[in-house]
């Protein structure tokens, strides 16, 4: 009953973006724009983190190996310009999976702290490829892109970019949510709660992190073909520790385990940096406090918000209740 | 936790409308007589000081001009950049789309260059790279960036006549040590080959990475039959390496590219610094009228001598003051104004400049010695890059000549290969 309004909730406030968004000053859209391709990165990283409990610091390296294939393929081979995109859209998806199952086999043995630190080194790994393998990356200097694809409709149009990218995140979410419904979403949040005992109970449980790990993988990699047609421009600062300390506190920003979270994150922390920073010098400060507010007293991350609230109201509710019973 | 799943979002639909509120702000298309001027500078991290300097110098001549150009009201909108290029690149398109500004200014390392060079062909809008120095972009790329405007310098531009001077000294063997991006490339580059071709030999290339603070795995490698030490530092990383160098005991005479020894940091470095060389086209200590005024003015405002950083600024704003004085205040068009800028030619701070057809400036490089003594009338020692001599009118190709120059590859990581290194 709950599960459902939940959903048409969604289902609203999608509508309500897709249908608001292309009446918004073009810089908004491609905040928005921005904003979702982030969304799609924190989706990704959230399947780890908040249904397998794996808290990763490496999301960056997929997003970085979607990014660059998009970039060297368009710029060296004039390939993914038109209808090829699509080929780019799948080619980024499959390198992005890879890319995990080669890491997924080192990573995946360790657990908490260790986790978190193999991901963080195999995520500046990818940092130092991009950084030093000058003659396919363009080092320092990054790879610059031609003008987005065409096939039809011109992705260089805002608003067309928009809905691509929209749609790219509708499918995202879905396709995750509809993984963590399923008995194999099921045995992640076993693997969660007790590893040992889903052990126990029989399952091999290094396997499902496994293809969590690599599902993750895959979407990191979406996230970074959008992200390379979104700058038109991927430079190692694109891969850096930042950016995926900045997926991993979307996450915890949104409240992990709820998919929808991570793309709140997303927002906050897109608006707060591209759009605050244009306002005021001291913009690090809010997402500072944010954080720290956030992690203090909203352990259930921005998205536990409305629940607060409903306690906090039934509770005052039964206090005023109490004298005239 | 099943529950949970989907969530409330009430709250998306809430940063959606959000979202709408803030283009309400938009400017309209376009003002008449009005100029609306978008300035990129890093303004947080290690290059936040740089950022100001450059903010600063571009500023202090809006208020001389009483903020405006030939009568067209100037709006000048100061963006982060944070000194990452994809930063760059988004704050550029909030400039673009949200300020509507007629042009975009600043940029710092030369990453940066090479990011915000294709914004301005794709927005259609003029870009005047003030401080980027990267090579190519009025270079071998020059073509793909017809909106661009160079009022700096090309990184590789001091260290021509450099190379020259070096041999001149009598210097046979140098080591580089140089930041690891396309900057410290060009720069080394450009030194190496000029100092090769009048007899000299780069025996060691170091690179540490841009932003290092310990030198101590690079020091101890420099090889003991070098005659000079030739270094090229940005940010904070000027301030250490000197300060290391003598620590370890190094007696070798130290040169460098512009930037390790320019005024942003030269204020905050102490005596092992003097006698180092470097070269620039801007020198604080320049001995000219117009350059102790101008000195003076930046100093009481600001507090600080002003930088190359400062001065290249200032000198943007003037030569587009120029512009405008021209057309009588009226925006020409993106195509018309850099014609016309490149048509400029000013008595600068820096000296005279003009620009090349490939639309770089044409200008004088000093020769800078580091030394501790009092000038412009302040009464205190202090440390000063003193002009030692000064080469005119220098263009991006030194005497290469155009069509030779561009055969040859920009100046990378192995670009003049070292012939010498073993």
């Amino acid at each position: 009953m709950k599960s459902r309004r939940n959903i048409l909730i969604v289902i609203a406030a999608l509508l309500a973006l897709a249908i608001i968004t292309p009446f918004s000053s073009s810089y908004v859209i491609t905040l928005i724009t921005h904003a979702l391709v982030f969304a799609i990165l924190a989706m990704s990283l959230d399947l780890l983190l908040g249904y397998t409990g794996l808290p990763s610091l490496g999301q960056a390296a997929y997003l970085g190996m979607g990014a660059y294939l998009t970039a060297i393929l368009a710029s060296n081979y004039g390939f993914g310009l038109g209808w090829s995109f699509w080929a780019v859209i799948l080619l980024g998806m499959l390198l992005g999976a890879a890319t995990a199952a080669f890491f997924g086999l080192f990573a995946i043995r360790a657990t908490g702290v260790y986790f978190l630190m193999i991901t963080l080194a195999l995520g500046m790994c990818v940092w130092g490829l991009a950084y030093r393998w000058n003659s396919l990356t363009g080092g320092d200097n990054g790879i610059n892109l031609p003008p987005r694809p065409e096939f039809g409709i011109s992705l260089a149009n805002d608003v067309t970019f928009f809905y691509v990218v929209f749609g790219f995140f509708v499918f995202t979410l879905a396709t995750l949510y509809v993984l963590v419904r399923s008995p194999f979403g099921r045995t992640l949040e076993g693997i969660r709660e007790r590893e040992l005992r889903m052990r126990i109970l029989g399952y091999n449980t290094w396997l499902h992190k496994y293809i969590a790990y690599i599902i993750a993988g895959a979407f990191g990699g979406l996230a970074g073909v959008l992200w390379a047609q979104m700058n038109g421009l991927v430079s190692p600062e694109d891969v850096i520790l930042t950016t995926s300390v900045d997926a991993l506190l979307m996450v915890v920003l949104g409240g992990p385990g709820t998919l929808v979270g991570g793309a709140i994150g997303a927002a906050v922390v897109t608006f707060l940096r591209d759009y605050l920073s244009t306002l005021v010098h001291w913009w690090q400060y809010v997402l500072g406090g944010v954080y720290v507010l956030t992690i203090l007293y909203l352990p259930g991350g921005l998205i536990g918000i409305p629940e607060r609230v409903r306690n906090w109201r039934v509770r005052r509710g039964r206090k005023a209740a109490v004298p005239s019973h | 936790m099943k529950e949970k799943l989907t969530g409330r979002l009430g709250w998306a639909a809430g940063v959606a409308c959000f979202a709408l509120g803030m283009g309400a702000g938009t400017l309209p298309a376009s003002a008449a007589e009005e100029l609306r001027i978008g300035f990129l500078a890093p303004l947080t991290g290690p290059f936040a000081q740089i950022g100001k300097d450059m903010a600063n110098g571009f500023q202090l001549y809006l208020d001389e001009a009483g903020g405006s150009f030939a009568g067209a009201k100037v709006t000048f909108v100061v963006e982060d950049g944070e000194g990452k290029p994809p930063v760059n690149v988004r704050k550029a398109e909030k400039l673009i789309r949200q300020d509507k500004v007629h042009m975009f200014i600043g940029g710092l390392l030369a990453s940066t260059g090479y990011a915000l060079a294709p914004v301005s062909t794709r927005q259609k809008t003029v870009y005047v790279s003030s401080i980027a120095a990267a090579d190519d972009l009025t270079q071998r790329d020059s073509a793909k960036y017809p909106y661009m405007v160079r009022t700096g310098w090309t990184s590789s531009q001091p260290s021509h006549p450099f190379g020259q001077w070096a041999c001149e000294q009598g210097y046979k063997k140098i080591v580089t040590v140089a930041a690891d991006y396309a900057f410290g490339y060009e720069v080394v580059g450009g030194f190496q080959k000029a100092f090769e071709d009048c007899g000299g030999r780069i025996i060691q290339k170091m690179w540490p990475p841009l932003g290092t603070k310990d030198f101590g795995p690079f020091i101890p490698q420099i090889k003991k039959d070098a005659d000079a030490i030739f270094t090229l530092m940005v940010g904070p990383m000027a301030l250490q390496l000197p300060k290391q160098l003598k620590d370890a005991g190094n007696k070798k005479p130290v040169i460098g590219g512009g930037t390790s020894y320019d005024e942003y940091v030269l204020p905050s470095m102490g005596d092992e610094v003097v006698g180092h060389v470097s070269a620039l086209q801007y020198s604080a200590a320049i001995d000219t009228p117009k350059n102790a005024a101008f000195v003076k003015k930046y100093r009481s405002k600001y507090g600080k001598v002003p930088s190359y950083y400062s001065e290249s600024n200032y000198t943007t704003a003037q030569m587009i003051h120029e512009v405008l004085k021209k057309t009588g205040g009226k925006w020409p068009g993106a195509e018309k104004f850099v014609k016309m800028m490149s048509e400029i030619r000013i008595d600068a701070v820096r000296g005279p400049v003009r620009l090349d057809e490939m639309r770089n400036p044409v200008q004088n490089i000093y020769i800078k010695k580091v030394e501790k003594k009092k000038l412009h009338g302040y009464p205190q020692d202090e440390l000063w890059n003193t002009v030692i001599k000064t080469y005119p009118a220098v263009g991006q190709f030194w005497k290469y000549g155009k069509a030779d120059f561009l055969k040859q590859p920009v100046y990378s990581r192995d670009y003049p290969p070292c012939k010498y290194c073993e």
